[in-house]
């Protein structure tokens, strides 16, 4: 004890005191804070990065969840859009079939009607045609068989002998 | 990229393992024994742990018998009626008598005696030296060795500093190699011994305090042969800050830990009995810890550096071809221990500082003490 009492030298303990002193002021402000603060900026981007990159994979999550959603939907409503389109159509063809139907209906009755009028008023003017034709062969026959007398007789008679009544 | 890690590493090793080898030719200014003997090495390891006046790296005796130093000489300064300002060339390693301002001063055991123009030296019965001792305030080897580290210090860690500015916050060169180190004395050190909340004012001394000692410490393991945390003045610089720093920051907790540790646990007149023993006991430890800091920090430099020098020593004493490569084979495994101790030695004093400190700054959650088991819980 007596030794290191007697070893201990003043001088180097007052340089020690004040070269420590001014070693750690001098590293506290020029490198210690420095490092220190980048270490603890890096490590809360390091924490933040990783927080973001997880709130982007839930974001993801959930994105694709919305498109998952979104496609049911427009399939759903494309499937609903096919079947409509399907029974328009039918109805229209159907409204199509029965017009025509109708259209023709019409159409034949008038021709049948028109030919029908056709029909009365070409046989009643072969009618027309007919008698006069028969009231000049009548004529023409009368005025040459009824020179005499007897003759007009039996041509009448013979006429009425052949005319038969229809 | 392994193989070359590894061959660094024995670089390393080597560097600092031959250093002992080396520095077993350093100077010394002492009378000596005859050379070679056990008297001669046992004075010239005391030479080597104790400081010196001028930075000498090695010695030898000419052709003349004159001693040869290489080396430089440093300031001295003494304070002595007035402030005394002279190299150290003008003691001689302790051989001429320096005379300054009509005073003269002589060398001795590494210390500056005031003397008479002979340099008499006077002795009392136990062979103590009676002359006045003027307060030595020189820059010695080891206040040199500081400066060193220091500037050292200075010039890694804030070259490093800027390198996180400039590659934002990407640990690069030399921050590749102590940015594991920071983080360890962060992380493992000062967090858990101070806690989260108040670890940050500890933190730019427990690490300056771990770099200044583990570098000094290897410094101790170069040929420059310096034993710099070896030495008492030093460490006990040291453990007064420390001491310092844990009083100036203790908490009201941290008092009421000392002077009333039961606290409200026990009636006045129970406490006064114990308090008897009790509080002299704890006001003892606050100055027995850094003690025991500094001590240790003394202790084991030191004791390294003499098992060290004495193998080495061997190798003089044995002149053989067996006890030599005997002793050599020691030394160097020695040597790669000290490289351990190096660093263990700094992360014990930065480990102690650092709960220390834990105790400075502790405060009581005083709401946990009573907390009772909440029944849903358990």
């Amino acid at each position: 004890m007596e030794k290191l009492i007697n070893e201990f030298s003043i001088g180097l303990f007052f340089w020690q005191i004040i070269l420590f002193v001014l070693l750690l002021l001098l590293l506290r402000k020029f490198a210690w804070k420095p490092i220190l603060r980048a270490v603890s900026e890096r490590e809360e981007g390091i924490k933040d990065a990783l927080a973001a990159a997880e709130n982007a994979k839930k974001e993801m999550q959930n994105v694709s969840a919305d498109n998952e959603r979104l496609l049911q939907e427009a399939r759903a409503e494309r499937e609903a859009m096919i079947k409509e389109a399907r029974e328009i159509k039918e109805k229209m063809v159907a409204d199509a079939k029965a017009q025509a139907q109708e259209e023709g209906d019409k159409i034949i009755k008038q021709a049948q009607l028109s030919i029908e009028g056709e029909k009365k008023a070409a046989i009643a003017d072969i009618k027309n045609q007919v008698a006069t034709l028969s009231v000049e062969i009548a004529e023409k026959v009368l005025q040459d068989q009824l020179q005499n007398k007897d003759k007009q007789l039996k041509l009448v008679d013979q006429l009425v002998e052949e005319i038969k009544l229809r | 990229m392994r193989s070359t890690f590894v061959n660094n590493f024995l670089v390393v090793v080597f560097i600092f393992c031959s250093g002992p080898v080396l520095f077993a030719k350093e100077a010394s200014g002492e009378p000596k024994g005859p050379e070679g003997t056990k008297a001669e090495i046992k004075e010239y390891i005391e030479h080597h742990l104790q400081d010196s006046h001028d930075f000498s790296l090695a010695s030898y005796t000419d052709d003349q018998g004159n001693m040869v130093y290489w080396g430089f000489p440093l300031p001295v300064i003494l304070w002595d009626n007035g402030l005394k300002v002279f190299s150290s060339s003008k003691l001689h390693h302790g051989e001429t008598v320096a005379e300054v301002d009509g005073n003269f001063y002589a060398l001795y055991h590494s210390k500056i005696y005031k003397t008479d123009a002979e340099g008499t030296i006077l002795y009392d019965a136990e062979d103590h030296p009676t002359n006045t001792k003027p307060l030595d305030l020189s820059i010695t080897k080891n206040v040199v060795m500081m400066m060193v580290t220091g500037l050292l210090l200075l010039w890694i860690f804030s070259s490093m500093a800027r390198k996180y500015k400039k590659s934002g916050g990407v640990p690069t060169g030399v921050a590749k190699f102590f940015e594991p180190i920071v983080l360890y004395i962060r992380d493992d050190i000062a967090i858990p011994n101070i806690g989260e909340k108040k670890y940050g004012r500890y933190m730019p001394f427990l690490l300056t305090v771990f770099f200044f000692i583990w570098f000094l410490n290897m410094f101790g393991l170069t040929p420059l042969g310096v034993n710099v945390t070896g030495n008492i003045a030093v460490t006990t610089a040291l453990a007064l800050i420390v001491f310092l720093m844990t009083n100036f920051t203790g908490t009201k907790d941290y008092w009421k830990h000392i002077f009333d540790p039961l606290g409200d646990g026990m009636p006045w007149y129970g406490k006064m009995i114990i308090y008897i023993i009790l509080v002299p006991i704890e006001v003892l430890g606050i100055f027995i810890k850094p003690f025991a800091l500094l001590i240790r920090l003394y202790a084991n430099m030191t004791a390294g550096h003499v098992v060290l020098m004495s193998l080495i020593g061997l190798i003089f004493i044995f002149k053989s071809w067996v006890g030599g490569p005997l002793s050599f084979g020691l030394s160097f495994a020695i040597s790669l221990i000290e490289v351990l101790v190096a660093l263990l030695q700094a992360y014990i004093f930065t480990m102690l500082s650092a709960l220390y400190f834990g105790f400075a700054a502790e405060e009581h959650d005083h709401d946990h003490d009573h907390e009772e088991p909440v029944l849903e819980h358990l």
